[in-house]
């Protein structure tokens, strides 16, 4: 078997990155984000990239990092509301952004990645979403055509792998990584743990290895919170 | 008087019926989940990926691995599942889920409704609520019945940009509930709130209803 795993992000984004690439990148809000991959991304310098994802990081975090180096030329997502310099270069023209109903967006990468090139679904019919947009009528309801999308690399992180790749992500965490995984003409998966082969339930991986190409151990997850919200113990 | 929020979220607890899946958005229909009778067992559905989501974690319970649509740190319960993106909407999309309460910008007589947009201001994103009106079996919206500027919100069409179409099953504002009984079919006037008079409703609302 190819060895799939690198020493790093740096190492695992070696000869797959180049200007004008499409990526796709894990995470919902600040949850589950590729953190490690997106940091070496800035280091790479790479530019001109259209960054499929739900949300765009915020100020100096997730894919935040991106946008303040300028790196992200398009965005493709559903929701944007947590980052100010992504506010200021959209209003300024200096980036193109493409907004795509949550499940949409979901659905449009789980197609990709599924050999799928279009599906027709009903969400957003008679909204800013179906314009230019084939309609076709099943039964007597309208539906929209929407595309498959799949990215030139997709970056996702898990909690688990084995030495095949396969993969287990820890609640919440989970969200778009593993659609996004099987849309990757290359898939690379950062992980907190690598096990020994064996050591996963071969009944309970989320992503089988199959696909992902490359993937590495990250270190020192900072994993950030955008809302604390806690409950006090009331003195019974 | 008028209902507050509170009140207006006790009311639109009254509508949870015993064993529904439910999704709450963010705002006042939070605020839903306080005020579930006892007897009656929801499930709530987060579309970032949970059913069952449980309560705000204590301080030493906090996990950045697990939160809400709305970003916030909460806690699992014996019931809970976790799945993809995709899984979420599709049992969305594929209307399994039985309610969703939203907030609303404008609701217009038909049951359009806007909440995600106001052209000329940063738009943030529709995030999930297209999905959830047009998969959901049933949309109550949760809002102020005027504007701060005094503007009735339940309207003859809606002016911003749509989220859905013909999707507003009832509206629960500070003033009175209007429902219809079926898509398609006009809003009447359920319920007024304490001190609420229907001239006073009329006064204040765009759209029509029966009473």
């Amino acid at each position: 078997m190819p060895n799939k795993l690198y020493a790093d992000a740096a190492a695992a984004l070696e000869g797959v990155v180049f200007d004008g690439m499409t990526i796709m990148s894990g995470g919902f809000g600040l949850c589950g984000i590729p953190e490690k991959l997106i940091a070496a991304l800035k280091a790479s310098g790479t530019k001109n990239i259209t960054a499929i994802s739900n949300n765009a990081g915020v100020d100096g975090f997730g894919l935040g990092l991106l946008l303040e180096t300028r790196q992200i030329s398009k965005m493709i997502a559903s929701y944007v509301g947590e980052n100010k310099e992504f506010e200021r270069q959209y209003l300024a023209g200096e980036l193109q952004l493409e907004f795509n109903p949550q499940g949409t967006l979901a659905e449009r990468i789980r197609a990709g990645g599924a050999g799928i090139p279009g599906f027709y679904t009903k969400v957003g019919v008679g909204t800013l979403v179906a314009e230019g947009k084939d309609v076709k009528s099943f039964g007597d309801e309208g539906y929209i055509l929407e595309t498959g999308l799949v990215a030139d690399v997709a970056l996702v992180k898990a909690w688990k792998a084995d030495p095949y790749g396969n993969l287990v992500f820890r609640k919440t965490a989970r969200n778009f990584n593993p659609v996004m995984a099987t849309a990757g003409k290359v898939t690379i998966a950062e992980v907190e743990e690598l096990v020994e082969a064996g050591a996963l339930d071969p009944d309970a991986i989320h992503t089988p290895g199959v696909y992902v190409q490359r993937m590495f151990v990250g270190k020192d997850y900072e994993k950030r919170i955008e809302q604390r919200t806690v409950r006090t113990r009331d003195a019974a | 008087m008028a209902w507050n929020r509170d009140e207006q979220a006790a009311r639109a607890a009254r509508e949870l019926q015993d064993g529904f899946y439910v999704n709450l958005g963010i705002g006042m229909p939070t605020l839903v989940a306080n005020h579930i009778a006892p007897g009656i067992d929801i499930t709530l559905q987060s579309e970032n990926g949970m059913l069952g989501m449980g309560p705000f974690p204590y301080e030493d319970e906090i996990d950045a691995d697990l939160i809400n649509a709305g970003k916030q740190t909460i806690t699992e319960l014996r019931r809970s599942s976790y799945f993809s993106s995709a899984e979420s909407f599709a049992m969305i999309r594929g209307g399994h889920i039985d309610l969703s309460i939203l907030g609303a910008m404008e609701v217009a007589e038909n049951g359009d409704l806007a909440n995600w947009m106001i052209p000329g201001k940063m738009v943030k994103g529709m995030g999930g609520a297209m999905d959830l009106v047009a998969g959901v079996k049933r949309i109550i919206v949760l809002m102020e019945h005027n504007s701060k500027a005094g503007e009735a919100k339940f309207k003859t069409t809606c002016t911003l940009p749509l989220t859905g179409k013909n999707v507003v099953d009832m509206v629960i504002s500070d003033l009175c509930v209007l429902a219809r009984p079926a898509k398609g079919e006009a809003f009447r006037l359920v319920e007024l709130a304490p001190g609420v008079s229907l001239e006073e409703l009329r006064g204040k609302t765009e759209g029509a209803f029966e009473a």
